[in-house]
């Protein structure tokens, strides 16, 4: 059993070296960078960078969900027919879209490791705690992603008419189901968009965690120019990744666009 | 009118005489305690608590020593920051206009080089470009120094300043576009049926009705330029984000934090509200 497991294992760590777009045998590091600074292996800083790559890829891919459930659990707060539900759901957006994502990143990163550590000091054990970063830069980029996304999905469920609910109603479906089945895919539609806009500003956001150290391009582009005393090359080549990753993820939204759209006529 | 339709109603559905006169609305009972009430009940009572509890711990962490030494620097900070971002502001303003011309250009390669320049500066991190400019250019220094640049890109204050506003340049370059783009061709012949020249055109009619336009997506370009302007705290710049991460740093007191999203909040909301009203007051004519 054990060994089959490996063996699969192996073979997909085959096919990520295959197809790795950094140091793969096609990859840009191994084809371009060899022999200078951005090969890859312990000569160069290709595999750092490709590695920095995959934090910010996987920073943003783990905030996304995070931030779409809530953001949309708070526009649905924020249209509810309750007020103090409305103005609960209103302070949420008002304090995480008027601060600076920075701070909302420090006051999570630093304020959990005090909490952590004032419960356990209760508790009786007295230790520094270090919380992961990744997961207090997780949270803390949802937590401001939600309050950008709830607006968005606000102005959405604005733009389903009320007669959509009252369908679902006649239909004697029950709320969340006529939530889930009827407007939550036109919701998709109408806020894919503004969703697009906020992921690229996600992606852009995620520079913040390296600050807090995580390992992401940032970060392993700032040890690179440490090392090998060449600022302007290196910082130019995070800028280049970044734009890469935008570019590749205005390709794909196209798509999603495409698809989300294809029930509409062709004009 | 609504005398004739009641009593040609009555005539011709004979059936009851008069109308059933108006009645008062039922009285309202007590609501009912739903779940929505009782989460929003409880969302606002964490609130509350979280409050209180922020009010509390800045009275009983109150020292007035801390105080007198970080009270004074926090406001410098302050200023720093609104003195970077109302800079930034009109300078990228300034470069802004010709961009957003320059990408409207019929020419094409000057439209390719400003389309370029705003998906650069769109696409990468502002702290990714802080970082090009305040490290990167330092290794040209001996070709700075020729050009008598070097006294401006030693200074992380200027290397903030420059970067914040080529950024909100690229932004601004793009709303200022999507406005003018957004006036209906119309309002183009019509200024040319009058026999007003482009430039009078531009400067009477096009341009009033693109800044109605453009004005609440300017009001979010500020605000997000506020809120990003706490990046240059990284590179040594003493705006408020860095005075709070240098009194964070000799005290390690969570207030210093606290006080910083106070003064954020309070920059932010007051600049919403007085987008507001310059909006409301604006466009006034537009209201019916």
């Amino acid at each position: 059993m054990g060994g089959s497991f490996s063996a699969l294992d192996g073979v997909l760590t085959w096919i990520m070296t295959i197809f790795d777009p950094f140091c793969g045998p096609a990859g840009i590091f191994t084809w371009l960078g060899g022999g200078t600074l951005l090969a890859c292996g312990d000569t160069g800083w290709g595999d750092e960078l490709a590695a920095g790559v995959k934090v910010t890829v996987a920073v943003a891919i783990c905030t996304l969900p995070i931030g779409l459930l809530i953001g949309f659990v708070v526009a649905l707060g924020q249209q509810a027919e309750d007020r103090l539900l409305r103005i609960a759901a209103g302070i949420y957006t008002t304090i995480f879209r008027g601060m600076p994502e920075l701070l909302t990143l420090f006051i999570i990163y630093y304020g959990a490791q005090i909490l952590i550590q004032s419960v356990l000091a209760k508790l009786g054990y007295d230790e520094r705690i270090e919380i992961n970063a990744f997961v207090a830069g997780m949270i803390a980029l949802s937590v401001v992603f939600s309050a950008y996304c709830s607006e968005v999905l606000l102005s959405a469920f604005r733009a389903i008419p009320k007669g959509q609910y009252e369908a679902g109603d006649s239909l004697g479906m029950r709320r969340w189901r006529t939530m889930l089945l009827i407007v939550v895919p036109q919701l998709v539609k109408i806020a894919l968009p503004g969703l697009s806009n906020l992921w690229m500003i996600l992606l852009k956001d995620t520079s913040y965690v390296s600050i807090i150290g995580l390992a992401d391009i940032l970060r392993q582009t700032g040890i690179a120019v440490r090392v090998t005393k060449e600022p302007f090359l290196f910082y130019t080549l995070a800028c280049v990744l970044y734009l890469g990753l935008a570019m590749l993820s205005s390709i794909g939204l196209a798509y999603i666009e495409r698809w989300a759209s294809r029930s509409e006529a062709a004009r | 009118m609504s005398d004739t339709i009641q009593s040609g109603s009555a005539t011709t559905m004979s059936l009851s005489g008069d109308l059933i006169p108006p009645r008062p609305a039922p009285a309202v009972l007590d609501r009912p305690l739903t779940g929505a009430r009782v989460l929003g009940i409880g969302l606002i009572g964490l609130w509350l608590l979280l409050a209180i509890g922020l009010v509390s711990m800045v009275i009983t962490g109150w020292d007035e020593e801390k105080f007198v030494r970080y009270g004074p620097r926090y406001l410098h900070g302050l200023w720093t920051t609104i003195s970077l971002v109302g800079i930034s502001v009109v300078l990228g303003a300034v470069i802004g206009l010709p961009l957003a011309f320059a990408r409207m250009s019929k020419n094409r390669i000057i439209a390719a080089f400003a389309y370029a320049y705003v998906y650069i500066f769109r696409g990468t991190p502002l702290l990714a470009q802080l970082f090009l400019i305040y490290y990167g250019l330092g290794m040209f220094r001996p070709q700075l120094e020729s050009v008598d640049l070097w006294w401006f890109f030693r200074e992380a204050w200027y290397c903030g300043l420059f970067s914040m506003t080529i950024n909100t340049a690229a932004y601004q370059a793009e709303i200022l576009r999507g406005a003018i783009e957004s006036i209906p061709k119309g309002q183009h012949e019509g200024a040319a049926s009058l026999g007003l020249s482009k430039r009078v055109a531009f400067r009477k009619i096009i341009l009033p009705q693109a800044m109605i336009v453009a004005l609440r997506p300017y009001g979010n370009e500020i605000i997000l330029l506020i809120k990003g302007s706490a990046v240059v705290s990284i590179v040594t710049v003493y705006d408020l984000m860095g005075e709070t991460r240098y009194a964070f740093s000799r005290t390690f007191d969570y207030q210093t934090y606290l006080w910083a999203a106070i003064f954020y909040l309070a920059m932010v909301e007051a600049l919403r509200h007085l987008w507001a009203y310059i909006e409301r007051r604006l466009t006034r004519h537009l209201k019916r």
